[in-house]
């Protein structure tokens, strides 16, 4: 599903981000993406979301070389991508419902058929007797779990989050954690950029250690099996 | 995208017609920017007023002058100049001439008046009849009162006056209406400057509307963000902006066309007053469905105009961070 050879993303100041990073993600899997903040995890997404492009290397996402997507077809390909933020990006001036409808909105989807499966994304998140209410009134979870039923309204294959339980306390996590289980468990993909390694360790998925935009080299069996 | 997940939660997409979703987004896009305007009623009643104004000025200027254009139409026998011929002229001589003038492109009509039937007039209206009867020979000339046709300026005017002079068998060319053809000059005078002015204020229009486009979209800069990062084109982000512009033209359009009516409904009074005083040829003009409909699609195209280019700009530049 997500495959990246031999990446580097430079900025403009000559730092390095991402330095001759790969590595790939099957279809169905859920894994995580470890490190410190500045080891590139977020990079790494935001080259995925193709809102930053590498400086060199290949990103390919669901058969399709990023570098190939020119940029008036950047929308049309992240609505084949579900995307979690870590402060949830939702509209404060619209209830919850035309939140979660937006990308269906954008997609062109009929109203009717907009409001079943806002519905039914909202009922997955258990959120469904909020739709009604302004996402500045929910808690910082209900919030997040907002921003979740939106990134999979469209039913994309692959889902991407950026710390998306940063900003929770820890039984919150486990329950937003627990949401994307279910998603992995119904075939989609899902790549999730977090640095709470007890919890990782707890759902026992697979894990890519970043450190200063490489993988970590701590095991280097764990490492090879990876790739 | 055909996963398929809890698919009793999930109903399948029904299939619409692009057409009717189309539409049907269109709608609700133009109407959600109409609400967003009447949530900020205040500002949004400036810019149309702005509008209105900026327009309704040119406008109202363009029935003033249409009206005096109307009146001065009326005044259309004042273009007709008279021709005296040589006295040695006869009545078919006479005749023969009108008819050559008569085929001329620039002339609607030409009457003889023979020396006798303006001699018989002359003793009617002077009241020296009794003293002109004392004249053995009648001492007036043939004359033709010509009558330029509708087309001609100001300058072929002056030139068909002058052919006719130049005829051997004229004496004098009695012009004695200059002062219309004056005003004609200035009236094309004015309409030349109401363009211009029409077009700097159009100009002024689209600066203002622009600019108010410009901080709404500084204002929703998160949302635009937001929607981009999910997918929305440029074209679905910039909709919502192009439908404000709409709106502020069509609604000051409206405003234009409303004080522009106002107006003329004042000046009806004192209008009437002088056309009594002008035996009742005058009537005020008043803005046909074409002028409405002029005013108001100015408006529109200067705002979608204005929303368009300022929103094309924007939208480019605000890109997910």
């Amino acid at each position: 599903m997500i495959q990246l050879d031999n990446v580097t993303k430079r900025f403009p100041g000559g730092q390095e981000a991402l330095s001759g990073l790969s590595l790939s993600v099957d279809k169905g899997e859920m894994v995580f993406v470890t490190g410190h903040s500045g080891a590139g995890k977020s990079t790494l997404l935001r080259l995925i979301a193709l809102i930053d492009r590498p400086t060199s290397g290949e990103v390919i996402v669901d058969n399709q070389n990023t570098r190939r997507v020119k940029r008036r077809k950047i929308p049309a390909y992240r609505r084949q991508i579900g995307m979690v933020f870590q402060d949830h990006k939702l509209l404060s001036d619209r209830p919850v419902f035309d939140n979660v409808a937006l990308p269906l909105i954008i997609a062109g989807v009929s109203h009717r058929d907009a409001g079943r499966r806002v519905r039914a994304a909202l009922d997955q998140v258990s959120l469904l007797h909020k739709e009604k209410q302004n996402p500045l009134t929910l808690s910082a979870g209900e919030q997040q779990r907002v921003g979740i039923a939106r990134a999979i309204v469209t039913r994309p294959k692959l889902l991407i989050a950026d710390e998306p339980t940063g900003n929770l306390d820890p039984d919150l996590s486990l329950e937003v954690m627990r949401i994307f289980r279910r998603f992995n468990e119904v075939g989609v993909t899902l790549l999730i950029a977090s640095h709470d390694i007890s919890l990782i360790d707890r759902l026992g998925c697979r894990r890519i250690a970043l450190e200063g935009g490489k993988l970590q080299l701590e095991d280097e069996d764990e490492v090879d099996a990876w790739l | 995208m055909a996963v398929t997940r809890n698919a009793d939660a999930v109903a399948p997409v029904r299939s619409s017609s692009a057409l009717s979703i189309w539409l049907t987004r269109h709608a609700s896009t133009s109407l959600g920017a109409l609400g967003r305007l009447s949530r900020q009623p205040f500002a949004s009643l400036m810019i149309i007023i702005v509008i209105g104004v900026t327009l309704a000025l040119p406008a109202a200027i363009n029935v003033v002058v249409k009206n005096a254009q109307s009146m001065s139409g009326s005044w259309d026998n004042a273009l007709d100049f008279s021709v005296y011929l040589n006295m040695d002229l006869t009545v078919s001589e006479a005749e023969g001439l009108a008819r050559l003038i008569g085929q001329r492109a620039d002339v609607a009509a030409v009457e003889l008046v023979t020396a006798d039937e303006a001699l018989l007039e002359f003793k009617q209206q002077s009241g020296f009849g009794e003293a002109l009867n004392q004249l053995g020979d009648n001492p007036l000339p043939h004359a033709l009162v010509v009558r330029p046709g509708p087309g001609n300026t100001s300058a072929s005017l002056r030139l068909l006056q002058e052919e006719i002079g130049n005829l051997p068998e004229t004496d004098l060319v009695q012009v004695d209406t200059e002062w219309v053809q004056r005003f004609h000059a200035i009236l094309d005078i004015v309409r030349q400057a109401i363009a211009i002015g029409a077009a700097l204020l159009g100009i002024a229009i689209v600066v203002i509307v622009g600019n108010t486009i410009r901080l709404d979209i500084e204002n929703r800069r998160d949302e635009i963000e937001v929607t981009k990062l999910i997918g929305g084109s440029n074209a679905f982000v910039r909709r919502p902006f192009l439908w404000t512009g709409f709106w502020y033209g069509l609604l000051g359009g409206s405003f234009a066309l409303l004080l522009v009516q106002c107006g003329l409904y004042l000046l009806r009074e004192p209008v009437t007053r002088l056309a009594g005083l002008y035996q009742g040829n005058i009537a005020v003009a008043t803005l046909g469905v074409t002028e409405s409909g002029a005013i108001i699609g100015t408006a529109v195209f200067l705002g979608l105009f204005a929303s368009w280019v300022t929103a094309a700009r924007h939208m480019r530049r605000i890109e997910p961070r």
